[in-house]
């Protein structure tokens, strides 16, 4: 062990003045002074990678790469002998997710939503031959642009990294990446590989350029890219030289990776990969163990990053009540991340992206290993995994002749708490890391002063702490660099003199865990001070005594320190909550999830929706998620019983216009966004779907915003509390897709400054908006037909079919020419009678059909046009007066357009007032006299006719599905409550088991607490606490306050 | 000539073009009106079956199953009806918002920090068309309230049918309007992620709000300590006017209502109560069910400003808000319950109390939330707010349950024994539209 105190010391932040590898092509500047970097590293545990390693092993490195590897290796003549008797020298780590040289950028979009208060960039503001979005920069190759960075490399270095990928971490596509070494040397020397990859990502970046302003343009954007890539593919001459796309098209062969960040965004990543046969890497989030059998699904490999939320300080109850359960769970589960990747078989890398800093790697890994995460796997995805996703295992990844010497030597196994990693050889160039600790032992100290030798003894323990005594006990300072030597004494006051035995008055790094750096001794200003230099074995240097006198000195090594074995047990992973679904309060975790059950509910007042009226003293089976029987004294063997008595039955509640559940609602940078989908950015952790639920609610139609004429398509969704995106939509709906007119897409009520720039600022232009639009998809049907007949004109003549160019695929006009085909249908944001009449007016002009109209206050000035057109009609109950144009807003309204025959409903279009539309539909009693039955319809039955899915739900009737709420009460009273919700027969809301759930929660939520303020207690470092803030989407609409911790998503920051 | 123009109002005709510009308000009460036959739910809790009420000069003059009436009274008939004490809006921007998105509409946030000078009452705008979509639901009375960054103002109380806003005020400059600055945390520096994922919540804020509100608080007190001294003398070389407008809070014939929801607001707010001894009214109030016990210690009362609302945290009860009343009745808190939807303008007071019953209010306790309790805190229940010998006649009358939407059916009310025109625009919209469309009869489909 001892011997190794001749190596020389490693010295930190060692810069090289000169290149280490002489490049042929560039001149010297003097005297040519080739090097071969030949080394032989003897007497080493050598861990060539996860699986194999080598004892008592010998590995030969030559010009930067390995020569041999193995054991009883000779030493070949011309190399440097290195013992590394008790030291272990692994593959160094490999890091894929870095933008490790790029140049730095100014972060000006971002991923934030529409801004209504902003004049949006139309336009992409670059010029050149790029394609017509700002964000889509595949066109940008990290190798023409890298710099060898070494404040940036060395943090890497030192936490075990040889090699990154880089990329330029910016845009949708972000062109390709490159895999470099972290060597301080010449670009040329360190680009292993100059095409590795290629990067997207959902965040615009620097680009300005309002589209894509949501998630689900961005989803969008993707997926019209690759159309278009595709069809630029026949070069068109119509579109010239686009680089943009040509680059796509290029980078296609590379390696995809997708930066996505979070669990849901992964799946929607993946989602667009399959609809173009690729499968992307996929760099993660920290709470994909949240989702963790839809993650495995995706089959793809994940890169994590391993930041963890930071413990709270929630010792103040009044701050503790705005903490969620969630945030504070997320706290506690976030470090077991990586091994729920594990454990599920999911392949991963590990990356140093996203750490606060990257010296917090390494304390960051050990916490996903106390959490589960295995030492081989661990290794794995530092090495091999992103090795072989980027084709580099040739080269680097493990330890092997041939490839290259980038490689650690550490002076234990590499993930031992104890463990350092010493040296860091990068293409055959040592970077020292760490000084090996090796200096600890005794030392004899003599310092010649005037008066002749004094002697002392030195029990140097670490690099900046040691004991020194003669007779007495000296205070003192020490530091030691791996080369120089400082230490200053003094004798130790009275009242410092500890007791014999007692050291702790010289503990080194004393106060809190992680507090870091030794506690110093206060020395007088007499102090005597030395410095010197070590030179192995022996220290010499010179100084000062308290006295102002000259001194020389000298300290020699006289025994090791004993080292104490690590008795370290391994630790239990710590116990965690569970994961439920979907990990939000009231979620179930998977011993308790909801199942389809046969129910039968005995003796209810069942009110059908059909012809049969209401029915007194009814029972209703429900039966593998249908309805099965409806009538009297049924019975059915094995079902769980409901006593219906006193009780009522009605179908669930179905609501035409809502906006929760979705991740973004409003892509409103142009007028015209057909192509934008809701479907594409479900998002089932929202509580309103289990709030919506305690009102009876059971099917949501998901709409887009108001922000434009033409919007995206909505989403109809089933209310099944904790499934994914996929399984949350109702299944056999044909889509739909929302429309806006009026205030909102004029931008009136928004103080743009500037004024408003975006067409169009009148009803005349909303009106042109709307000729525009189907008149180019009426010529793009065209422009179809005719490819496609001249297609199989040459076809059945058997001529070849090159030099037919296909159109373009174009996806917003494709969702209108779905509306012209009848396949595809409207709803329509809608308000005052003008322009109703003109949409239906276009729409009779063009051959299309407004399906519903939306909010449509003032239908009943044309309830006759609208009927004549065959649109339904979708509206508020009583709202009012808070914009010029709902001045005419009359609470009579549904009452008026379902006399006058409309189909009607009434819709909520809020999160809150939602899980009361069985009382908004009773107002329609009030305000115009409609029977009980007539107003529970317009919740019920009448949205499921305008979503035309009235064959399913809507009604208690034989065949459709076991969508039933069982109210306390009459449904329309305002004391009724829901007692059980049921979609497809299963029971996700209880009101009886809700109250257990909510103890369930307030218990989780004590203990959480408890935990947190344990950490607190236990020293380690908490930030304030932050309120759980939840995010709401709306139309844009109106001013509803929704509480204390809801942020509006259109107040939020562009950033 | 008025009862003519009431019975064209009623019959559904489309003569008025002008929307409601002809609903009058109603003249004094010259002869006496008996309601009779009526189930009577006073608003103290007390119900009356088969009882009637004696109106003379604007006053109730007897209220019970065995009244005298008085010679040449007009008779009410309200069998099967319920007969309530009208309702009072507790704090409202009615007036003084019209369209709230269109700037000239909106007079009701004064520019500054500092505004106890300002009133509400001169601005209050008596011809709004807001104000008779209310009354139609039974709302007599409303407490018009300044809004702001901070002291916004003085409020004041005033009946719905008036000519100008002299008439209309019951009480004028009843209360001075403080807005609590905001003592939660936002979320400093991380943007939020867009797929439901933990995006933000963990960016460190910059500051700490709670003591940059108790600072901002401190000026405040500073303020209040100098104008006590200030309004102790009656002769200054200078006059402050912002002194001077708060004189009333000191001899307590003004309330101070504090703006707020977050337990720290509250809890701050009974310095006020501590130090200068104003009656405090918190007005929000969504998290005063955690300590209705240090309310009623205090004497605060609470005015819960927006019941339908959504759970402040995802951990709570999904029925939360609902339940808050319920919390501050138990421990015997003063509470309103108000409607503060920006979409409605509180036309669904009685709802939001509706609301209430389901979660554990009696419907007397609710109804008091809405007639009584809210005079209470106005300082006007010596004149309103309930059914009692001596007291206005505010008085409405419903077909059915007013609470539940579903039979809320104002049929009659009264403003100070002043049968008032209870035809609102909305109504003048629907003849003209049942018109073109030839509906005949309500319920009925027209063709």
């Amino acid at each position: 062990m001892r011997k190794n105190r001749l190596w020389l010391p490693a010295i930190l932040s060692l810069f090289f003045s000169f290149q280490l590898i002489a490049q042929p092509t560039f001149p010297e500047n003097g005297v040519a002074d080739p090097r071969h970097g030949h080394y032989a590293f003897t007497n080493a545990t050598i861990v060539k990678d996860a699986a194999n390693t080598i004892a008592n092993a010998t590995m030969i490195i030559k010009d930067g790469r390995i020569i041999s590897v193995g054991a009883g290796l000779a030493v070949p003549a011309g190399a440097v002998e290195i013992d590394c008797k008790g030291k272990y020298i692994y593959p160094s780590f490999i890091d894929i997710y870095t933008d490790y040289g790029t140049p730095q950028r100014q972060q000006t979009g971002g991923g934030g939503g529409f801004n209504f208060a902003q004049q949006p960039q139309l336009e992409t503001a670059i010029k050149g031959p790029y394609g017509w979005n700002q964000a889509i920069k595949s066109d940008v190759d990290v190798y023409k642009v890298f710099g060898v960075n070494d404040v940036v490399a060395k943090p890497l270095r030192e936490a075990g990294f040889g090699t990154v990928l880089t990329h330029v971490k910016d845009g949708v596509a972000r062109g390709t990446g490159a895999v470099v070494t972290l060597a301080n040397e010449k670009e040329n020397l360190v680009i292993l590989k100059e095409k590795a990859s290629a990067h997207y990502s959902f965040n615009k970046g620097t680009s300005g350029q309002a589209y894509p302003g949501s998630m689900m343009g961005y989803i969008a954007l993707l997926r019209q890219t690759y159309l278009d890539a595709a069809w630029y593919k026949n070069k068109p001459y119509m579109e010239g030289f686009n680089v943009s796309l040509q680059s796509w098209n290029d980078n296609q062969g590379l390696p995809q990776i997708f930066e996505a960040n979070d669990k849901w965004n992964d799946l929607r990543a993946d989602k667009i990969g399959d609809e173009f046969g690729v499968q992307y890497i996929i760099k993660a989030g920290q709470n994909e163990y949240q989702r963790i059998k839809e993650i495995k699904a995706t089959n793809a490999t994940y890169i994590l990053p391993l930041n963890y939320p930071q413990a709270m300080d929630v010792e103040d109850p009044a701050d503790a009540r705005f903490v969620s359960v969630e945030d504070m769970k997320h706290w506690e589960m976030a470090p077991s991340n990586a091994a729920a990747f594990e454990k599920n078989g999911v392949p991963f890398c590990i990356t140093t992206s996203d750490l606060r800093a990257v010296n917090t790697f390494w304390s960051s890994l050990r916490k996903a290993m106390e959490y589960g995460l295995s030492e081989s796997k661990a290794m794995e995805a530092l090495t091999k995994t992103p090795a072989m996703i980027l084709g580099i295992y040739d080269k680097v990844g493990s330890l092997e002749a041939g490839k290259m010497a980038n490689f650690l030597i550490t002076n234990g196994p590499i993930f031992s708490e104890k463990t350092n990693i010493l040296y860091n050889y990068v293409q055959g160039i040592k970077y020292g890391v760490k000084s090996e600790d090796n200096i600890a032992g005794t030392y004899n100290l003599t310092v010649n002063t005037v008066a002749g030798a004094e002697k002392y003894t030195l029990e140097v323990k670490s690099s900046s702490s040691l004991s020194m005594y003669a007779k007495d006990t000296m205070n003192n300072r020490f530091s030691f660099d791996g080369k120089q030597i400082k230490l200053s004494y003094a004798p130790m006051q009275r009242r410092q003199r500890p007791a014999p035995g007692d050291t702790t008055q010289r503990r080194p790094g004393g106060g809190f865990p992680g507090m870091g750096g030794a506690q110093t001794q206060t020395l007088p200003a007499t102090a005597t001070r030395l410095s010197g230099m070590s030179n192995g074995t022996e220290w010499n240097g010179t100084g000062v005594d308290s006295s102002g006198n000259a001194l020389t000195w000298t300290a020699v090594f006289i025994k090791a320190a004993e080292v104490k074995t690590d008795t370290v047990k391994k630790k239990d992973i710590p116990a965690m909550g569970k994961v439920t679904y979907p990990f939000l309060p009231f979620g179930w975790d998977e011993e308790h999830q909801p199942k389809q059950e046969t129910i039968l509910i005995k003796n209810a007042t069942v009110w059908t929706n059909e012809k049969e009226g209401v029915l007194q003293n009814t029972d209703v089976v429900l039966k593998n998620g249908k309805i099965t029987a409806i009538g009297k004294n049924l019975n059915e063997a094995g079902a769980r019983t409901i006593d219906g008595t006193g009780k009522h039955v009605t179908a669930g509640i179905i609501d035409e216009h809502s906006h929760i559940a979705a991740a973004s609602i409003n892509e409103g940078a142009q007028s015209v966004t057909s192509e934008v989908r809701i479907g594409d950015n479900i998002n089932p952790d929202d509580i309103n779907i289990y709030r919506q639920l305690s009102g009876g609610v059971t099917s949501s139609h998901i709409l887009h915003g108001s922000a434009n004429v033409i919007g995206g398509q909505t989403q109809l969704l089933k209310l099944r509390w904790g499934a994914n995106a996929e399984d949350m939509k109702f299944k056999g709906w044909p889509g739909q897709i929302k429309f806006a007119l009026g205030e909102n897409v004029k931008r009136s009520n928004f103080n743009i400054q500037g004024g408003n720039n975006r067409y169009p600022d009148t009803r005349m232009g909303v009106e042109q908006v709307l000729v525009d639009a189907f008149t180019r998809a009426r010529d793009y049907k065209k422009q179809w037909s005719d490819y496609n007949a001249e297609k199989d004109k040459l076809t059945k003549e058997k001529k070849p079919l090159t030099g037919l160019i296909p159109p373009r695929r174009d996806l917003e006009l494709e969702a209108l020419v779905e509306i012209l085909e009848n396949k595809r249908f409207i709803t329509c944001h809608s308000y005052v009678q003008s322009e109703i009449t003109g949409l239906i007016e276009v729409a009779e002009q063009m051959g299309f059909k407004v399906n519903t109209f939306t909010h449509i206050l003032e239908g009943y000035k044309v309830a006759d046009r609208m009927l004549k057109h065959g649109s339904n009609a979708s509206t508020f109950s009583d709202w009012w007066a808070y914009k010029v144009e709902v001045e005419d807003a009359i609470p009579y309204n549904a009452a008026i357009m379902h006399k006058v025959g409309l189909n009607v409903a009434i819709n909520s279009d809020d999160a809150e007032m939602a899980r009361r539309l069985n009382q908004e539909a009773a107002k329609t009693i009030k305000y115009g006299g409609l029977t009980q039955e007539e107003a529970l319809k317009l919740v019920t039955l009448n949205p499921a006719k305008m979503l035309k899915v009235d064959d399913k739900v809507g009604s208690i009737k034989v065949g459709k599905d076991a969508d039933v709420v069982v109210w306390s009460d009459n449904p329309l009273s305002i004391y009724a409550k829901s007692l059980y919700t049921i979609v497809d027969g299963t029971v996700y809301f209880d009101r009886q088991k809700d109250e257990q759930l909510q103890k369930e929660v307030d218990a989780e939520r004590a203990r959480l607490v408890k935990k947190l303020n344990g950490e607190k207690r236990s020293g380690a470092p908490t930030i304030p606490a932050i309120p759980s803030y939840q995010i709401m989407h709306s139309c844009s609409d109106h001013g509803h306050s929704h509480g204390l911790l809801v942020i509006d998503s259109d107040n939020l920051d562009n950033n | 000539m008025k009862k003519i123009f009431l019975a064209l109002t009623f019959s559904g005709s489309v003569l008025f073009a002008a929307a409601q510009a002809n609903v009058l308000p109603a003249e004094k009460q010259k002869t006496p009106i008996v309601i009779t036959n009526a189930t009577i739910h006073k608003g103290n809790g007390e119900v009356v079956e088969n009882a009637s009420i004696v109106i003379v000069d604007g006053k109730i003059k007897e209220i019970g199953t065995n009244v005298s009436v008085p010679a040449g009274s007009e008779m009410v008939d309200a069998k099967g009806k319920h007969v309530y004490p009208g309702i009072i809006l507790p704090a409202s921007s009615l007036g003084l918002t019209e369209i709230s998105a269109v700037r000239a509409t909106n007079d009701v946030r004064e520019i500054g920090d500092m505004n106890p000078n300002v009133r509400s009452i001169v601005a209050y705008n008596t011809d709004s068309k807001v104000i008779n979509t209310l009354r139609s639901n039974g709302i007599v009375a409303a407490n018009i309230v300044p809004q702001g960054s901070f002291l916004a103002g003085s409020s004041s109380v005033v009946q719905l049918d008036a000519w100008t806003w002299t008439d209309a005020a019951l009480k004028t400059d009843a209360g001075m309007h403080l807005y609590m600055p905001s003592m939660l945390a936002r979320p400093g520096g991380g943007r939020f992620g867009g797929g439901g994922g933990p995006g933000g919540p963990n960016a460190t804020p910059q500051t700490d709000p709670v003591k940059e509100a108790i600072e901002k608080l401190e000026t405040l007190k500073a303020f209040f300590r100098e104008a006590k001294a200030y309004n102790a003398t009656s002769t200054h070389d200078e006059t402050n006017l912002k002194y001077e407008a708060t004189k009333n809070l000191f001899n307590k014939t003004q309330k101070l209502y504090v703006h707020g929801n977050t337990v720290k607001q509250m809890l701050a707010a009974l310095d006020f109560v501590k130090e200068f001894g104003f009656d405090v009214v918190i007005v929000g109030g969504s998290e005063s069910w955690q300590i209705p016990d240090l309310l009623k210690q205090h004497n605060v009362s609470v005015i819960l400003q927006q019941m339908h609302s959504l759970p402040t945290t995802t951990d709570d009860d999904v029925d939360q808000p609902y339940k808050a009343a319920a919390a501050l009745q138990k421990a015997g808190v003063t509470f309103a319950i108000s409607d503060d939807d920006p979409q409605t303008r509180g036309r669904n007071i009685a709802f939001n109390a509706g609301t209430a019953v389901a979660y554990g209010l009696s419907k007397e306790e609710a109804l008091a939330a809405i007639t009584l309790n809210v005079a209470k805190i106005m300082g006007v229940a010596d004149k309103t707010g309930s059914l009692e010998v001596g007291k206005d006649a505010n008085i409405i009358i419903s077909t059915g349950d007013i609470l539940d939407m579903a039979t809320n059916d104002v049929t009659d009310a009264f403003i100070q024994g002043r049968k008032i025109n209870l035809d609102d625009k909305q109504k003048q919209l629907n003849s003209r539209y049942e018109e073109k469309y030839q509906i005949k009869e309500k319920g009925k489909k027209g063709f």
